[in-house]
């Protein structure tokens, strides 16, 4: 855990970087701190490896204060990722991984296994080892310095703007990459950002800072969206705050209509009356075990059962760990006023529709 | 004999019966290099990190080191004289201060050319200083310091040759003898054996260069 207890940062100019800062950085959790250029988040970040000292209040790291801590020894023991990633160029990618190992003294033998290991875990081939960082594409660098951070296992990391070097593609990916290995490593980690939309996305909670350094909301990210604590807030958040919301919210948190169903023995008596239930001119076919086949429409039905008619496939599967985003993008973009959920193996499990979704952005 | 050997541009026999003395003036055209190179290197180095430590001393030592590079090289020996006489050390104590001109500002350069992500990471991966600049920023600023080093010695090659009017002088001496007796092939040989070492010690520094950075290699 991570404390910042009253820190205050002002510099010999009279530049107030970070003005009484009380904060909580909880274990295995992902803290972005989020502001303008020049409101003290990047300060902040390095108060935590003694790279900068606070004039005055306290740092904690487990309960100890950094301030008595070796600095050389301390910042062994975090992670630090970097935006232009600051890798040595006259070292190869596996010295470069290795740095913090090689300076606690592991042996060759050990140093070496664990770069391997570590190239698997950030997805590079094993082949990049001997390579040098100039001979690496942005978004493999990014990569590389994400595995020497972790190279002696800390449980705390200082990432600051780790993604910001690279195209937004491959941002997204890495950091997708980077919250998938985070829910196995479970790190607790400091994240720089001046982009909000990243810091939503990685954050389990953001701090947002102002000017002079004075912190104008701590929470998760969708409190921050349905509540955001003032203007200043409001505007960092930008246009578009329940759109973004959506995105935090997944398809699983809404209770989906169940919708006129039909099963293969059922005539067309039965479909008729489940469509004028629903007010629909359409019914979902099922198998008997709830496997989604499509729909029919009423106007085509003919007599006989169900399994006899034309069935024709839904456009759009959302699943239960989509965003409600997506869901409502992949409507949009279908033009289609439902989607279906289903599960693994198609499973039925309802309809969702755009009122449904709307309803969350109140 | 004696007409034809004046007038004569390159007397090829005179090279040949004196093979042993000229090899010597190489020799010692060496010696005299090599010593000042080593000790501008030493003493530039030292100065370097004093100005990185206390970045006002940086503007007032270059100031310095190029007023000392602007005093002729002959008048700087005889001010030497009272204090060395026309000693070895004389010679050494000269030239010296020539390199620093090139060497300090090279050091420097080269190590502020560190990328600023470099640095930052090497003290954030706990790096001590000391370690941090042994590891880091001197590798770097390798390729910046040798190419300072390739011009202080280009530079200290040629200047070894004005050491003959103390006394010294390695090839110098020989195109300072051959020009007082009036005999060119002496001069030829001084000028061009002169030319012919600082032009391989250039491509031998510039070995080492490319062999000490082998990232750089496409950069």
């Amino acid at each position: 855990m991570i404390t910042f207890e009253s820190v205050t940062k002002r510099y010999p100019d009279g530049t107030v970087a970070l003005d009484a800062l009380d904060l909580e950085v909880a274990d295995g959790e992902i803290v972005v701190f989020v502001g303008p250029s020049g409101c003290g988040k990047t300060t902040t970040m390095r108060l935590v490896n003694r790279m900068v000292t606070p004039t005055s209040g306290r740092v904690l790291l487990d309960g100890t204060d950094v301030a008595e801590r070796e600095p050389a020894a301390l910042r062994r023991s975090i992670g630090y990722v970097i935006q232009h990633t600051g890798l040595f160029p006259h070292y190869t990618v596996r010295r470069n991984i290795g740095t913090v190992p090689e300076l606690e003294g592991w042996a060759r033998a050990r140093r070496d296994e664990r770069v391997d290991e570590l190239l698997d875990v950030v997805g590079l081939p094993p082949e990049v080892a001997e390579r040098y960082p100039h001979q690496l594409s942005g978004g493999q660098r990014q990569r590389v310095g994400v595995a020497r951070a972790l190279a002696a296992d800390p449980s705390v990391m200082l990432m600051d703007e780790p993604f910001g070097a690279v195209d937004p593609l491959v941002r997204s990916r890495l950091q997708e990459e980077f919250l998938r290995l985070q829910a196995e490593v479970r790190k607790t980690i400091v994240f720089v950002t001046h982009d909000i939309d990243e810091a939503l996305t990685m954050g389990d909670r953001i701090a947002i800072l102002g000017e002079g350094g004075r912190l104008q909301q701590y929470a998760t990210p969708r409190e921050l969206l349905s509540d955001p604590a003032n203007d200043f807030v409001k505007d960092f958040l930008g246009e578009e705050r329940g759109l973004k919301r959506l995105a935090l919210i997944p398809v699983s948190e809404v209770s989906a209509e169940y919708g006129p169903v039909v099963y293969p023995d059922d005539d067309r008596a039965v479909a008729e009356r489940s469509a004028d239930a629903a007010g629909l001119d359409w019914v979902i076919a099922l198998t008997e075990a709830h496997v989604l086949l499509g729909w029919i429409s009423t106007h085509e039905l003919v007599d006989g059962p169900m399994r006899d008619q034309q069935v024709r496939p839904f456009g759009l599967h959302v699943q239960a760990g989509d965003s409600l985003r997506a869901a409502l993008n992949a409507m949009v973009t279908n033009q289609s006023a439902v989607a279906v959920r289903v599960s693994e193996g198609d499973v039925y499990e309802g309809l969702l529709s755009q009122q449904l979704i709307a309803k969350e952005l109140d | 004999m004696t007409t034809a050997s004046a007038t004569v541009l390159i007397n090829w026999g005179w090279i040949g019966r004196n093979l042993g003395p000229i090899g010597d003036s190489v020799v010692e055209h060496l010696v005299l290099t090599a010593p000042p190179v080593a000790f501008g290197f030493v003493l530039s180095f030292g100065l370097a990190l004093l100005a990185r430590r206390y970045r006002s001393l940086y503007q007032p030592l270059v100031r310095t080191t190029g007023v000392l590079f602007a005093v002729p090289s002959l008048a700087f020996f005889a001010l030497l004289i009272p204090f060395l006489g026309l000693s070895r050390a004389n010679a050494y104590v000269a030239l010296t201060m020539y390199t620093l001109v090139v060497l300090l500002p090279n050091i420097v350069e080269g190590l502020d050319g560190v990328p600023a992500d470099v640095t930052e990471a090497a003290d954030a991966m706990g790096y001590s200083p000391s370690k941090r600049l042994l590891k880091v920023e001197l590798p770097l600023a390798t390729p910046v310091i040798i190419a300072g080093l390739r011009i202080a010695t280009v530079t200290i090659i040629g200047l070894v040759t004005v050491t003959a009017f103390i006394g010294f002088g390695g090839l110098g001496d020989d195109i300072l003898t051959g020009y007082n007796r009036a005999f060119p092939t002496q001069i030829v040989v001084g000028v061009t054996l002169t030319a012919a070492l600082a032009i391989l010690a250039d491509v031998a520094l510039l070995w080492l260069q490319r062999a000490v950075a082998p990232w750089r290699q496409g950069v």
